[in-house]
């Protein structure tokens, strides 16, 4: 039987409430949201906080809302209000195309956003579509509020530039017109972790020439996004050709680990082919006819 | 510290331990061993309960956490002796063998179908996909779900269609 070593709870009634709850208990101090990756850490011992603060009472930080020219999405929303939104999907295809893989749906109704980029699991698919969306990062603390771009928040695998005295209230997705975006995992069965997995977005510019692309990789041992890799599609017309030599970037930049689920060259074969995938449905959701220019391999 | 939720439309309270899973909390707290407790590790599914009406993993889930909410398990599914649709469409197309996966099956069952009264095969294979069964190759489970969506209320207001064809 797996039970987690002793420890105090207590429930924030705010996000104030939190922080003054995370200062005066000091470095042992965790927060608590689904608890779906910090429960089984605690039950294995790899996590032995003294103080468990629940912010599953925090009702300001369960929304989904357009703002302008972004979409504002609450640390507490749990992945399937995620997936049953439709300005979600409407908006961030890429968002949908992950939920849906992500977990098994009872999980789905716990884990939250805040947690999954919080928990900076280097097989965490959100932190991906974040990366790729160039998402921004909404950070309570003590001396008020912070913004930070995603990629400042990764510090490596299981650590975040949020500090242990702070939370993660918001993330920011910036709405970009004429973009596509899209998600695909290959996992050995319905829930798992990914084996591997990629995220696109692209933009188009007013000729139909890609004016932006962003790329990024889930358990392929690269933080952040394939930046070379996006580089290379800027300002040519969406084609097969194109796709291709990105993928070929996206699988050098990264550098995956042998592991239970596969080894180091099919890996990175799904990191070339998911990559060309994504791009292909990003560009078509983005409005781009594609070009099917023969190509070897893929 | 003490907890009070509304387990099966009852209010109870308990002084418990802050590391007390939901899942033993139910079992031997209250001595509800209805709900069962394989992996420990959230992949099987049959310490499913709603918290809320929603499928929750127990044994994921702290019972300080849900102080404060409702809890439905297996035994808040039937209404005295009659037994919830989901319960009868499990019996009339053999959704179970073992038994073990059940009470988690029922309740995710019956969240499904307070959501989507009407389910297709596909919705309910992704309703299910979450939870593990080593007997029935799931085909019954999926049936047993398609029985309780046609029979709404149960078997006993519509006899008629119990007759097999
Ligand atoms: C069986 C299973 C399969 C899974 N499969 C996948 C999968 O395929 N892909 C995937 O991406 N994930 C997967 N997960 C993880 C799941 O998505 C988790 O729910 C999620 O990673 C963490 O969310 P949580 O709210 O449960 O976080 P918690 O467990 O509550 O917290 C995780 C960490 O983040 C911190 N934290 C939480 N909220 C905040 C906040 N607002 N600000 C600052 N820090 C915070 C906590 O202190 C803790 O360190 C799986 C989990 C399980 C149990
Ligand atoms: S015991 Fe909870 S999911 Fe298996
Ligand atoms: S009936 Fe035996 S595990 Fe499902």
């Amino acid at each position: 039987m797996q039970v987690p070593a002793p420890f105090d709870y207590v429930r924030a009634t705010s996000v104030a409430d939190a922080l003054q709850l995370l200062d005066r208990h000091g470095p042992e101090a965790r927060v608590v949201a689904g608890g779906h990756s910090l429960l089984p850490m605690m039950k294995l011992r790899l996590a032995r906080p003294e103080w468990l603060v629940d912010i599953n009472d925090l009702a300001e930080l369960r929304s989904i809302t357009r703002d302008g020219d972004r979409l504002r999405v609450g640390a507490l929303t749990r992945h399937a209000e995620l997936l049953a939104s439709e300005l979600v999907g409407e908006l961030f295809p890429i968002v949908h195309d992950a939920e849906r893989v992500i977990a098994d749906p009872v999980v789905r109704n716990r884990g939250t956003i805040g947690g999954s980029l919080g928990q900076a699991d280097p097989a965490e698919d959100l932190t991906t579509v974040c990366d790729v969306l160039r998402a921004q990062v909404v950070i309570a603390g003590r001396d008020g509020e912070r913004v930070i771009g995603i990629e400042e928040l990764h510090r490596g695998p299981y650590e975040t530039a949020c500090e242990q005295t702070e939370l993660i209230t918001e993330l920011r997705l910036p709405i970009r017109p004429r973009s596509g975006s899209a998600y695909e995992k290959v996992e050995r069965r319905v829930g798992d972790w990914a084996v591997a997995a990629a995220g696109a977005q692209v933009v188009l510019g007013e000729d139909g020439t890609i004016a932006d692309a962003s790329i990024g990789l889930t358990a392929l041992g690269l933080e952040g996004c394939a930046v070379e890799a996006g580089a290379a599609l800027l300002g040519v017309h969406p084609s097969e050709e194109a796709f291709a030599e990105a993928g070929r970037l996206a699988a050098a930049a990264s550098s995956p680990v042998e592991d239970q689920r596969g080894p180091v060259d099919y890996k990175r074969h799904l990191a070339d082919e998911l990559t060309r995938r994504v791009l292909r449905s990003a560009a078509g959701r983005a409005g781009a006819d594609v070009l099917a220019t023969a190509v070897s391999g893929g | 510290m003490q907890v009070t939720m509304t387990v099966n439309g009852t209010e109870v309270t308990r002084d418990v331990e802050p590391r007390l899973l939901l899942v033993h909390f139910l079992r031997e707290t209250l001595g509800l061993t209805g709900t069962h407790w394989g992996c420990d590790t959230s992949n099987c599914g049959t310490c499913v309960v709603l918290v809320d009406g929603q499928p929750v993993k127990s044994c994921t889930t702290l019972a300080v956490m849900t102080d404060g909410h409702e809890v439905r398990t297996v035994e808040g599914l039937a209404d005295g002796a009659t037994l919830d649709p989901v319960q009868q469409g499990f019996m009339a197309e053999h959704g179970l063998q073992c038994g073990f996966c059940t009470p988690g099956m029922l309740l995710t069952a019956r969240a499904l179908l307070d959501r989507d009264p009407d389910p297709d095969e596909a919705t309910i294979r992704e309703a299910i996909s979450g939870q593990i069964c080593r007997c029935t190759g799931y085909a019954t489970i999926v049936r047993s779900v398609r029985w309780a969506a046609e029979h709404p209320v149960g078997a006993p207001e519509q006899p008629a269609e119990e007759v097999p064809a």
